[in-house]
């Protein structure tokens, strides 16, 4: 953990993209960008690297699709195989058009909630969470981008920094949260 | 570079010279201020009809189904026409959230938030009709698959009701983390806007700590695509599973493979009406004038007339296969003679002209664009759709095929009072909403903003097309040294307000004099007696602006307040990056009212 950075504030999104290429491009260590919203191209900018939360996604909608599976067939042929207004009840597949209904709500259901489930534990929010953005302007119409200063020198980083367009330049030391 | 650009043929979604903390500003103040008088009064007449109608569910349910104008031939009639109704109108939030994002449309996302929160409202009065209109509400845990001491006693999953059980839980379920997820940005913005402590503790937790990074914001995209793609098959599925209530039945009439695709255009008609019709008040009463813009009501009243044509089709083709089915029975049925000549005409001719006819005014431009108009029409869809679901409900159900049991139906005041009632808790919880939810998506409207913003396509005329929103930062270091990186005036935005804060201090002379001068109007400050007021609060006033205020002498609400045109102009000689601001913005005005609520 850097306990020294730089926290570079801009007030425009290009400006902000364009910096961060260039900070990139400088093999300096961007620790974090926030931004009021979302930045098209920031994540791949900023090297993250793609989310796998659609694939989590994929993979709750078939579980979904087992459990309505599961239960429509032991509840309906297995446990009280009955005769309800004429309705095939040998196999499942005999009656299988009146189950659609319930497995594909089911498939959506597991597929839309798991997958945000993942998202909320993933990003670590929930409701008793205390935000972690270091300016609150951030959310508002400030981006800005904290920079790893433990092994350069502040005063060619810093240069550097308000050479991109950053509006304010600000060290922060020794400020771990744990 | 990322280019915004966008074809000049279309017009701006988002109208003024907006900045990014201006869509703040403009979003957080109805959360941020206080309710009006006029809030109060729908306030307080919706939590009558609500209590009224809560009355009237109690009764129902202590004393008896029978309390209701239902009969032996006739067992729905209000309860279920209210419940598809109710489903109908929540239809048009996914539509607009889920399959507008998938087809990019911008124009969604000075909506999107309200229409999702309509979709909750109204499924949640949706959702008390199927338990109240259950002769034992209290057994209504029985539907779930619950193991039980009954040996294990199962529902039956061949029934269409159970599959509405399973659709309508999904759906509210659904759409409420989809909103509560795009809420998130926005609640945190409030969090960090507010200056009220328990304010702040509030949208503290109801923000889930959402702090911005670029990380999240990825997957926070990613997980609001992937919701859009569920929830797209899902609106269509509901609506779908609701229409089989009737369509798997054996009743002339009910018994058509038309409904699953008629009911969802039907329900997305009625849902954008609604949509519409709430919009156009709040646009007013919240000030978002400038983001749900006439260019948003035309697109949604193109919706209208697309779903419109399709219900007019289906309307159609009913009545032709009704004839040409050869089934006698069909005569008696919905859209036949029977029922355009019956004892219900006038539910048949209120439809007919509701939905088919005043809908079809909108295919003048003019009236399309029209205001007024568009809420009378969307009003008047609202009726008509109602219409349709008590047609296909009661008209086929009272004349069946055993004349022996054709009857009529009659509604009773707890009918009426019931649907009252659901109106009543619609409006509590949307009047709620719209004074404590930021009710526009404004993360999602600072993204569209430079593509789509007035202030930006208009730079972008002038200018041209490749020309960039920021100064080209060279690269490191800058070729002409670091001032190379610093914005012009001319430029595109934002930035250019700090970087000449020094080219810009107050120096000069004679303008000296004139501040002088207007101080001694304004009032001077004395920081030993006054407080200074957050200048910030007024429109238009950005931190910087507020530095250059503080700068000259002006640190109150009640300085601002004096202001008069001869000082606006002074201000733009010192201030010039704005010219003409204050006066559009009427900071004077402004400051009055700021100051008298202090």
């Amino acid at each position: 953990m850097a306990s020294k950075k730089i926290h570079a504030i801009y007030t425009d999104d290009d400006l902000l993209l364009q910096a961060v290429k260039q900070t990139r491009a400088e093999h300096y260590h961007i620790e974090e960008v926030f931004t009021p919203f979302p930045v098209h191209g920031l994540d791949s900018a900023a090297g993250v690297a793609p989310t796998r939360i659609a694939i989590t996604s994929f993979l709750y909608g078939l579980l979904g699709l087992s459990v309505a599976v599961t239960m429509l067939n032991f509840i309906m042929i297995e446990d009280w195989p009955q005769n309800i207004g004429g309705k095939p009840s040998f196999a499942f597949y005999t009656n299988m058009p009146a189950f659609i209904p319930v497995m594909f709500e089911m498939t959506v259901f597991f597929a839309a909630h798991l997958m945000v489930v993942t998202f909320y534990m993933r990003s670590k929010i929930w409701p008793f969470k205390k935000a972690e953005n270091p300016d609150p302007r951030t959310t508002d119409d400030r981006f800005l981008m904290a920079i790893d200063a433990e092994n350069h020198d502040i005063d060619i980083l810093t240069k550097f920094l308000y050479d991109t367009g950053a509006e304010e330049i600000r060290l922060i030391e020794n400020e771990q949260e744990h | 570079m990322s280019s915004h650009y966008e074809a000049p043929i279309r017009e701006p979604l988002v109208i003024g010279e907006k900045s990014y903390h201006d869509i703040s500003v403009d979003v957080g103040a109805p959360v941020l201020g206080k309710a009006n008088k006029s809030w109060w009064i729908v306030f307080t007449i919706s939590l009558i009809a609500f209590l009224w109608g809560l009355g009237c569910i109690i009764y129902t349910v202590s004393t008896g189904i029978g309390v209701w104008g239902l009969n032996k031939t006739i067992g729905w009639a209000w309860d279920i026409t209210n419940f598809v109704w109710w489903v109908g109108i929540g239809h048009a939030g996914t539509l607009i959230s889920a399959v507008l994002l998938l087809f990019r449309q911008k124009w969604r996302m000075a909506v999107n938030r309200s229409a999702e929160a309509m979709t909750i409202f109204a499924v949640v009065q949706a959702g008390l009709f199927p338990i109240i209109h259950m002769g034992r509400p209290w057994l209504a845990y029985w539907v779930l698959p619950i193991p039980n001491q009954f040996g294990s006693l199962w529902v039956n999953f061949n029934s269409p009701l159970l599959w509405d059980v399973f659709a309508i839980s999904t759906y509210l379920s659904v759409s409420l983390v989809f909103w509560w997820t795009g809420l998130l940005p926005d609640f945190a913005m409030i969090r960090d806007r507010t200056t009220s402590p328990f304010q702040k503790k509030i949208y503290g937790i109801l923000s889930f700590g959402w702090s911005g990074r670029v990380k999240d914001w990825q997957r926070f995209e990613e997980v609001s695509l992937v919701l859009a793609g569920l929830a797209t098959p899902l609106v269509l599925s509901v609506h779908t599973i609701v229409s089989f209530d009737f369509a798997t039945s054996v009743v002339p009439g009910w018994h058509s493979t038309i409904y699953p695709p008629y009911f969802v255009a039907g329900a997305i008609f009625s849902g954008f009406a609604m949509v519409q019709t709430l919009l156009i008040v709040m646009r007013k009463v919240s000030n978002l004038e400038n983001y749900i813009t006439v260019l948003h009501i035309e697109y949604m009243n193109k919706v209208i007339l697309l779903t419109g044509g399709i219900v007019t089709v289906a309307y159609l083709i009913e009545y032709f296969i009704g004839w040409y089915s050869g089934v006698p029975y069909e005569n008696y049925t919905y859209l036949s003679f029977g029922a355009a000549t019956g004892p219900y005409w006038w539910a048949f001719w209120a439809l007919i002209i509701c939905n088919l006819i005043v809908p079809l005014t909108l295919w003048v431009k003019k009236l399309r664009r029209n205001i007024l108009w568009t809420f009378i029409v969307a009003f008047i869809i609202n009726i008509g759709m109602w219409f349709e679901r008590f047609d296909i409900i009661v008209i086929d159900l009272s004349k069946d095929r055993l004349t022996s049991s054709w009857t009529m139906f009659e509604p009773t005041f707890v009918d009426i009072g019931t649907f009252i009632g659901t109106i009543g808790f619609f409006f509590v919880l949307f009047l709620l909403y719209a004074r404590t939810f930021p009710v526009i998506a404004q993360a999602e409207v600072k993204t569209i903003l430079k593509s789509s913003g007035e202030q930006f396509k208009r730079l972008r005329a002038e200018h041209g097309d490749d020309h960039h929103h920021h100064v080209e930062v060279e690269s490191y270091p800058a070729a002409e040294g670091p001032s190379a990186n610093i914005p012009k005036n001319d430029q595109f935005n934002g930035p250019s307000e700090e970087f000449n804060a020094e080219e810009n201090r107050v120096d000069s002379e004679a303008r000296k004099a004139g501040l002088d001068n207007m101080l001694s109007r304004l009032g001077t400050f004395d920081p030993a007696v006054q407080t200074q007021d957050d200048l910030t609060k007024i429109s238009g006033v950005g931190p910087i602006l507020e530095q250059k205020l503080h700068e000259i002498g002006i640190f109150t609400f009640d300085q601002v307040s004096r202001m008069t045109k001869r000082d606006y102009d002074l201000l733009d000689e010192i201030i010039t990056e704005f010219p003409g601001r204050a006066e559009r913005d009427d900071w004077a005005g402004q400051a009055e009212i700021l100051k008298n609520k202090k």
